[in-house]
């Protein structure tokens, strides 16, 4: 007897469903002592929070008119 | 029937309370240190301070000195530092060391053995281990104003006066 392919297909839709839940479930956690790489400057967000500000700083004086790196407009009344 | 699940309930009460009322006896353990191994075993009798650390840990650096005043201050009192360094290399945890002075005693864990059976859960983390092998207290990370509290429960349980 030859069965469907879309009934084939059906068949094997909820293993495919079980095999993608267990992998978002399965999280491998890092040990406290195992964060020395995480901790390297060059792995921060912020590797440099000096550069960062000024960074910001002018960004937000070159676009302060559209609200700099925020929401709210600048006062002009035009956004 | 009924006084059956009374007995279990009360059992199960006790299961769930037994972990806080009880000082649980902390894990034995044998390092390889800075010149030869370092066990616990060996100071049972003595008060040890049980430091996990690692030298990408800024806290850790900080804590330093402030070990290095503890062992100097109750030395005499039967009082012993333990650091464990938990880096994956030796090399990065010699290179820290060569920055400070270090008056008490470092142990070497790179497999990360001993945090395990401790259940490191911060770094870094310390364990006040009674005369009796007994965890005292155990307290996580390392900040200025925990200093008075944790050598407060040091004093006690060496015996002093607090």
């Amino acid at each position: 007897m030859k069965l469907p392919r879309s009934l084939l297909v059906l068949a094997m839709l909820p293993l495919t469903a079980c095999s993608t839940l267990a992998d978002i479930t399965h999280t491998e956690t890092v040990k406290p002592w195992d964060r020395g790489l995480l901790a390297q400057d060059s792995l921060q967000l912020e590797p440099d929070a000096m550069q960062s500000y000024v960074d910001d700083h002018i960004y937000f004086s070159r676009e302060a008119s559209t609200g700099g790196k925020g929401i709210g407009g600048g006062g002009c009344g035009c956004n | 029937m009924k006084t059956r699940s009374f007995v279990l309930s009360v059992s199960l009460l006790f299961a769930a309370l037994s972990p806080h009322t009880h000082a649980e006896t902390a894990p034995s353990f044998k390092l390889p240190g800075a010149h030869s191994a370092v066990s616990l075993e060996a100071h049972r009798g003595s008060v040890v301070y049980l430091d996990f650390w690692a030298s990408w840990c800024s806290p850790c650096r900080k804590s330093f000195p402030w070990m290095n005043t503890l062992q100097q201050r109750y030395r005499e009192a039967g009082l012993t530092v333990i650091a464990v360094n938990l880096d994956a290399s030796r090399a990065e945890a010699e290179h820290f060391l060569q920055s400070l002075s270090v008056d008490f005693t470092v142990a070497f864990d790179q497999a990360g053995q001993t945090a395990e059976a401790f259940n490191v859960l911060a770094m870094p983390s310390s364990y006040l281990i009674g005369r009796d092998g007994k965890i005292v207290h155990q307290h996580r990370g390392f900040r200025q104003k925990d200093k008075a509290a944790i050598e407060q429960s040091i004093r006690k349980a060496l015996g002093e006066s607090v």
